[in-house]
């Protein structure tokens, strides 16, 4: 088991240095960050000396390396806009993100999960096209459209819910505080993931319905109910352990958009202002931190399947 | 033979209603589309009227803030997000099939790099590379086009060479090798008509996709520009307060229409598996 994991840890390793090559050139190719210098009052000398201080000076294979380095020592870098250490930057940022997506995970599955056993015991019933439409239906609605409907209601019509920020200004911001901050944000992308999930759920206990053991224990004369409770659920739960893992990377992204239309104070409101500022050191901290998160949920995903299916060897 | 092979597919298509509804949609929204510059009453980027007007009369769907006619601007949206999901859906395909019959074909050394690389590519929470390469090449459709094309490779690639891999082991593309028919005939006339029907029910979701995300990043601001219209960008004005609250004809509408045709899109796709499935008698 140990050698298992070990082995895929190294097997990271190469992955993880690739998307961090692929970040830099891509960043590098068109825009660089002294462009947005440039102005009537900054003289040729001035963007000269930045781009000497910033190291721009250099091929962007030597920018790469440098940057490598000094990462490799544990140092990320200092933000150009506000010259912040980009860790303490990601640091500040990085729990109301963490929450949001938590949230939003757990939210999206508890929607997703029965859903989707439920369509795949009623298959081809009335009750089984219903959810499956609403499935379609919430993988199909943009998650900033379903934001706009959700303020329109619940700020402008109703006035129940703040539509910005995590806090009220001006208070300390307890928990329901900010619970009542998260909803709407926490909505719109529970929605994405159980759009996403509930048909690949259904169809993952559709399989194992069908499968010779539960027709055995069927012939056996045990009831329904229990056939599903205890032999299929069980065996269910193998392509739901997945599916939590295939969800980082989407969430993220989405995080990214909805944290930016509710103004939620997390990595993906950082990430847009560094995009649009080409803030270079600030763009490879969230990048290379987002490539490690996606690895190590990948391995996680490993390991807990293993310890869910016994027949897996290693 | 090829004829009823057809025939089979349609009939079980046309098992699905929803489905069939939805592709009957689908083509009137992709009319009206390619035939906007007939059907729309205004110009899209010049204004028509009063601003700011709600839905009349003369215009069904009232005027935007400089007075250009909201109809006009939707069904020329609808051109522009369908061409940039169209386009993006054909190159991302394109990419992945290439890869994934060469990957898959030669194996070995070749096909880890491959592999190697679309792995790599899936892993990343690919808003964030949409994003960055958004910001860094001059924002427009073609390279909006461009950038969702080469991030939506991976899953065609993964699809196709695993498809390859189970065919090399049948008896007809075994003895094709046992007859020493050339590699090329091998992969284009033998293995990859067999390919074509699960690619095509993946390019299907891919289309969806690309239109929601192009919604996105032009809502963004980081897509097709302004003037030209897009699904999108149309709906961008609503983040300001005034427009959500008072002027629903402007956001509203458009929105709606991204929301049809991804969910017609998703459910033809749906039917079209079925229906290809020989599974399914």
């Amino acid at each position: 088991m140990w050698k298992y994991i070990l082995k895929k840890l190294l097997l990271a390793i190469p992955v993880l240095l690739g998307i961090t090559i692929i970040d830099y050139a891509i960043m590098s190719l068109a825009g660089s960050p002294l462009d947005m210098l440039v102005g009537p009052r900054i003289s040729q000398g001035t963007v000269a000396a930045r781009a000497a201080q910033w190291g721009l000076d250099q091929p962007i294979y030597v920018q790469y390396w440098n940057w490598l380095v000094e990462v490799l020592h544990g140092n990320l870098g200092y933000s150009y806009k506000s010259y912040q250490p980009v860790a303490d930057l990601i640091a500040s940022h990085i729990g109301p993100t963490l929450l949001l997506m938590g949230v939003s995970m757990i939210l999206g599955l508890l929607l997703a999960v029965p859903a989707g056993i439920y369509s795949a015991v009623h298959r081809y019933q009335k009750r089984d096209y219903a959810v499956v439409s609403a499935s379609f239906l919430a993988s199909s609605i943009p998650g900033f459209f379903l934001a706009l409907i959700l303020i329109y209601i619940f700020t402008v019509v109703l006035g129940w819910l703040p539509s910005s920020g995590m806090i009220t200004a001006g208070t300390g911001g307890d928990a329901a505080d900010v619970a009542r901050h998260m909803v709407m944000p926490a909505i719109v992308l529970a929605v994405g993931v159980a759009g996403g999930n509930i048909r690949y759920i259904r169809s993952a206990v559709l399989e194992i319905l069908e499968m010779d053991y539960l027709r055995t224990v069927t012939a056996k004369g045990m009831g329904r109910g229990l056939v599903i409770r205890r032999h299929a659920l069980r065996n269910a739960l193998l392509p739901i352990v997945t599916v939590i893992g295939m969800q980082i990377p989407t969430l993220f992204g989405g995080a990214v958009i909805v944290e930016q239309l509710f103004s939620w104070p997390g990595l993906g409101l950082i990430t847009m202002n560094a995009v649009t500022g080409r803030d270079y050191p600030v763009i490879m901290g969230v990048c290379l931190l987002s490539a490690v998160v996606v690895l190590v949920s990948n391995l996680l995903t490993d390991i807990l399947y293993a310890v869910v299916d016994p027949t897996i060897k290693y | 033979m090829k004829e009823s092979k057809y025939r089979v597919i349609w009939q079980r298509f046309r098992r699905h209603k929803m489905a069939v509804v939805c592709l009957a949609i689908l083509t009137v929204l992709i009319l009206m589309a390619i035939l906007a510059p007939v059907i729309a009453p205004y110009s899209p980027t010049k204004p028509a009227g009063k601003f700011s007007q709600p839905p009349s009369a003369e215009h069904i769907l009232g005027t935007d803030k400089i007075g250009r006619d909201m109809f006009s601007r939707i069904l020329y949206a609808m051109r522009v997000s369908l061409l940039v999901g169209f386009l993006a859906t054909a190159v991302s395909t394109a990419v992945g099939v290439a890869l994934g019959l060469i990957s898959g074909y030669f194996g070995g050394a070749v096909d880890k790099a491959i592999m190697g690389f679309t792995d790599m590519v899936m892993s990343f929470p690919y808003i964030l590379l949409v994003l960055v390469a958004a910001a860094i090449f001059q924002p427009g459709m073609w390279s909006i086009i461009l950038i969702l094309g080469f991030v939506d490779w991976p899953g065609v690639a993964r699809l196709v060479r695993g498809n390859v891999l189970s065919l090399r082991e049948t008896n007809f593309i075994k003895s094709d090798v046992t007859a020493g028919m050339p590699r090329r005939y091998i992969l284009f006339s033998e293995i990859l008509p067999n390919t074509v029907a699960p690619v095509l029910v993946y390019a299907t979701s891919v289309f969806a996709l690309s239109i929601l995300d192009e919604a996105a990043l032009s809502f963004l601001g980081m897509g097709v520009q302004p003037p030209t219209p897009s699904l999108g960008n149309l709906l961008n004005g609503a983040e300001s307060l005034s427009v959500l609250t008072g002027k629903p004809w402007l956001w509203i509408p458009a929105g709606s229409v991204i929301i049809l045709l991804v969910v017609c899109i998703n459910f033809v796709g749906d039917a079209l598996r079925d229906a290809f499935d020989p599974k399914n008698s």
